[in-house]
């Protein structure tokens, strides 16, 4: 068992709690980027494209969980700002724009988009809002096949493989470290944005408004900037997304994709980071895996069509039967059984009976 | 100079006048109390006076400026602070997390600034921790600053949503019934600290506020409420003894 003592106050507005978690997080660092060595060596070079989708979904994760998980604004439209930061991102290139500007001006392009969506939503919250951000990805859905000139509709869009500063990424490994890059980048913004004022107004907004804006936060502002800055995130996330499938047509960015964006998190576990990444591993790696072990399964299971579609659903009625803190809750109470091991108590986690709570003021 | 002034306030909600023309006047240094049954109109004031409720009619000077139709979230910035009836904590943070968010009205810290975190917003960051602490160490809550609100006992949070309303550096603080809910011990911590507030902080309070014993501890003036309408105003003592107060209270 290790016990904080906090001896300063910058010890609680570090990006690393203390040298032991510093220490651990390096360590991870050094195995991702050794990972495509690795695989190289073992000659499974099919893995490094599979968990490069790892780090663009994370990036994905990050942007709804800002919007879901801190600022408690539900988004059924997610696919809509990836398809947008995908398609510009990919129009740009096509015409002649260097990566960087490129995607630049796709991260642009969404965080419009996301405060043209954001300033409608203001006045509504729950289903309210997942019905209206539904509409919008439908409609934008029509206009990726609808609008040729830049989409080329139905026909499709060939993306072709990034080049930053004229150097290639053309290569599985090189795109998996560029991935990674943006990826580190996100969150560590978010990170930024979660210790400072604007990251503690999100999580008031979401915890209670009222008390929010009796101490001076501005709701609308601050709603649509959680708008913005997930819309932006999707467009970053919508840039890699391009060059890594190649090929872009509108029946990519549909309904099933934003819901799935938005299962990712819950599954993850929501209002922490951890969860963002936690909920990409599991959507990113669940089809290879569900994959191999089609191999092992008797044939009469393998065969069945929906197989994946299933075990994702399964998967994720069991994790809000069992677990509503999704993979990262699981994942702090493993740590703590091992760090108390052998006087871990189950009823730490309990909840302690709280009280009743009245309606009234709302 | 006008310090607090309410005039002639009201609010229909559907048929019923929750607030009718009260008007009364909050001077700078003194405890302030409004009492009355319950659904008297009082928590309805502080949602007047906090802006979140439209007056329908009448006026609300604060510092001699006129806030009848400042912005909600405007209202910190002046200077009034308030704690809720039925605890509106950020359940989903620490403690420290709440009292911080409560210096958002001093944040002076720009959007980009934050998402680079330079070192402006690190030494903002700090003056803020700096001024948190002070009121931890004021209310005596040391040990539950890395709590989640959430595993809280009740009294606990009550006495967070004092410090939340303190963190934001008010004149005039709004406390709605701050004793509710407490034990005897806990409520008699209650009243020292309103005291203390007053004394040693320098600042006004207005509050609402069911047990007598303590509003006659502590409070300077009186105002009794029934029905959206005034009864009484005075000393503790004058207004518990007025006859309308009383029949109200009896329900006559
Ligand atoms: N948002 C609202 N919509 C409709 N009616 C309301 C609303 N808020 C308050 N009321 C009504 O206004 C009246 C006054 O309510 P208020 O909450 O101010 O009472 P109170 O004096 O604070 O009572 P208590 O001692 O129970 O807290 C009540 O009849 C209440 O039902
Ligand atoms: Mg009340």
């Amino acid at each position: 068992m290790r016990f904080f003592f906090k001896t300063d106050y910058v010890q609680d507005i570090r990006l690393f709690r203390d040298k032991v978690d510093t220490f651990w997080y390096a360590l991870l660092g050094l195995a991702v980027i050794a990972l495509p060595l690795v695989l190289i060596a073992l000659e499974e070079d099919y893995f490094i494209g599979e968990i490069t989708w790892v780090f663009i979904y994370g990036i994905c994760g990050l942007s709804l969980m800002v919007l879901v998980g801190f600022t408690g604004l539900v988004s059924l439209g997610h696919a809509a700002f990836l398809g947008i930061g995908a398609y510009a991102h990919a129009y740009f290139i096509q015409h002649g724009v260097p990566f960087s500007g490129a995607i630049v001006l796709a991260i642009i392009i969404t965080t419009l988009a996301g405060i043209l969506v954001g300033l409608p939503a203001l006045r509504m919250t729950g289903i309210y809002l997942a019905i209206a951000t539904l509409a919008f990805a439908i409609i934008i859905q029509e206009v990726f096949s609808r609008w040729e000139s830049v989409t080329h509709g139905f026909a499709g869009m060939p993306v072709e493989k990034a080049t930053v500063l004229g150097f290639s990424f053309e290569d599985d490994t090189a795109f998996y470290y560029l991935c990674l890059f943006f990826l580190v980048l996100a969150l560590w913004l978010t990170k930024n944005l979660l210790r400072s004022p604007t990251g503690r107004a999100w999580i008031a907004i979401r915890d209670s408004e009222i008390a929010a804006q009796s101490m001076g936060v501005n709701l609308a502002l601050y709603k649509t900037m959680a708008f913005a800055y997930s819309a932006g995130l999707m467009g970053m996330a919508g840039a890699l997304f391009a060059h890594k499938i190649a090929y872009l047509a509108p029946d990519i960015f549909t309904v099933i994709l934003s819901i799935q964006l938005l299962l990712l998190v819950i599954v993850g576990g929501l209002g922490s980071l951890h969860g963002a990444i936690f909920g990409a591993i599991f959507v990113a790696l669940l089809p290879p895996t569900i994959a191999i072990l089609r191999d092992y399964l008797p044939e009469a299971i393998s065969r069945q069509p929906g197989l994946e579609a299933g075990i994702f659903g399964l998967i994720l009625v069991l994790v809000i039967l069992f677990e509503p803190l999704g993979i990262y809750g699981r994942w702090m109470k493993i740590k703590l059984y091992f760090s108390m091991f052998p006087m871990y108590k189950r009823a730490t986690f309990k909840r302690q009976k709280s009280y009743m709570k009245s309606e009234r003021l709302r | 100079m006008t310090f607090f002034k309410a005039d002639g306030l009201a609010i229909n909600f559907g048929g019923i006048k929750a607030v009718d023309g009260v008007t009364f006047e909050v001077k700078k240094g003194e405890i302030f109390t409004i009492i009355g049954p319950n659904g008297a109109g009082k928590t309805t004031i502080f949602n007047l006076v906090s802006r979140i409720y439209e007056a329908s009619e009448g006026k609300l000077v604060f510092e001699d400026r006129d806030i009848t139709r400042t912005p909600p979230h405007q209202i910190a910035k002046l200077g009034i602070a308030r704690t809720f009836q039925n605890i509106e904590l950020f359940e989903h943070a620490t403690l420290l997390q709440n009292l911080l968010l409560a210096r958002h009205a001093h944040k002076k810290s720009g959007f980009f600034g934050e998402l680079l975190f330079t070192p402006g917003v690190r030494k903002m960051e700090l003056e803020h921790r700096e001024a948190v602490e002070k009121v931890i160490d004021f209310l005596d809550i040391q040990q539950y600053r890395d709590t989640y609100i959430v595993n809280l006992p009740y009294g606990v949070r009550k006495v967070t949503e004092l410090a939340r309303a303190l963190c934001t550096d008010p004149k005039l603080l709004l406390l709605d019934e701050p004793s509710s809910g407490l034990n005897v011990e806990e409520t008699a911590d209650m009243a020292f600290w309103i005291q203390d507030i007053k004394n040693l902080l320098g600042v006004t309070v207005l509050m609402v506020e069911h047990d007598m014993s303590l509003v006659s501890a502590v409070s300077d003036r009186v105002l009794a409420l029934n029905y959206g309408r005034m009864l009484a105003q005075g000393t503790a003592q004058e207004v518990q003894t007025h006859p309308e107060v009383v029949r109200a209270y009896l329900g006559g």
